[in-house]
């Protein structure tokens, strides 16, 4: 192997922690799913990678579960953001505060 | 290991593309570039499946998903107000318990010894080569012998995990009062009655 898999994997940290800071800074609902998909890949990424180190495909099995999480994921959430917006009319993380408590 | 090194650098830049734009569009566009170097990284390591199933995948559907999702609601949303984000009061230490995270992990990753397995770690019994020739690792033929024999009890939770979410979508985004759908006239005095996904106007 050309590259060292600690390349991967530090890619990997990067990568999650942009999703990070998106999921904490921005506002925008559908800004923090796709910070939420960027977390998803990244924890995809150190997976292959660590299925690469060990010749060993149930890394390979369980990043394909992890994909299928990711859609069901992504497809409630952006239900959850079109249920907001019937009723609500807003979709702005602050302004959404109804179960505040 | 210069390949590497171009499609790090692409990755990064369309991750911090995608978080710091202000329209959600121009972050699709982010999201996509960096999911299309993503499946050419794991190409890099030999996963050639997951490769393809990154392009077909996210690309191809949770993409478009969240492109209609964009244009559905991009008509009632104006620009995000200005000002403080909702976290005003702990931003500073999340930034900075943020940092020490990361560069936690990105010391130990660069620190720890990632040093290659012992021999008899292989267990799944497949063996490397090019990618692109039959029954290597992480191939089509050797991925779906894992997936159904060794690894059966993921899969179908794989399915069990899809059809949970078939519902729960169907119940939040579906429509909150159920037409009738006996009658054609009936159905369409319902239909007129009932609220609009999107209002006009606004």
């Amino acid at each position: 192997m050309e590259v060292d898999v600690a390349n991967y994997v530090a890619l990997s940290a990067v990568m999650f922690f942009i999703g990070v800071a998106g999921v904490v800074l921005r506002r925008n609902p559908l800004i923090v799913l796709m910070s939420i998909e960027l977390m998803f890949n990244a924890a995809n990424l150190a997976l292959v990678a660590f299925s690469r180190l060990w010749v060993n495909n149930a890394g390979h099995v369980f990043v394909f579960l992890v994909i299928t999480v990711a859609a069901a994921e992504a497809a409630i959430g952006l239900a959850i953001v079109v249920a907001v917006f019937r009723r609500a009319k807003n979709v702005d993380l602050d302004e959404v505060a109804g179960m505040h408590g | 290991m210069i390949l590497f090194y171009a499609l790090a650098i692409v990755l990064i830049a369309s991750s911090v593309f995608t978080v710091t734009q202000k329209s959600p569009v121009y972050s699709v566009v982010g999201l996509l570039t960096n999911f299309l170097t993503l499946a050419a990284l794991y190409f890099t390591l030999n996963a050639e499946f997951l490769g393809v199933i990154q392009v077909v995948v996210y690309s191809g559907a949770i993409l478009m998903l969240f492109v209609f999702v964009i244009a559905l609601l991009s008509s009632g949303i104006g620009p995000f107000s200005e000002g403080p984000n909702r976290l005003p009061r702990i931003a500073v230490p999340a930034a900075i318990v943020t940092l020490l995270a990361f560069g936690f992990v990105v010391f130990g990753v660069l620190h720890a010894p990632l040093a290659a397995p012992p021999v008899h770690a292989s267990v799944s019994g497949s063996t490397l080569g090019a990618v692109g020739t039959a029954d290597v690792f992480g191939s089509v033929g050797d991925f779906g012998k894992a997936l159904f024999t060794a690894q059966l009890l993921p899969f179908e939770v794989t399915a069990f995990i899809l059809m949970v979410a078939v519902i729960g979508v169907v119940l939040l985004a579906g429509d909150a009062a159920p037409q009738r759908t006996r009658g054609s006239h009936a159905r369409r005095t319902k239909s007129a009655e009932r609220e609009p996904i999107v209002k006009a106007g606004r």
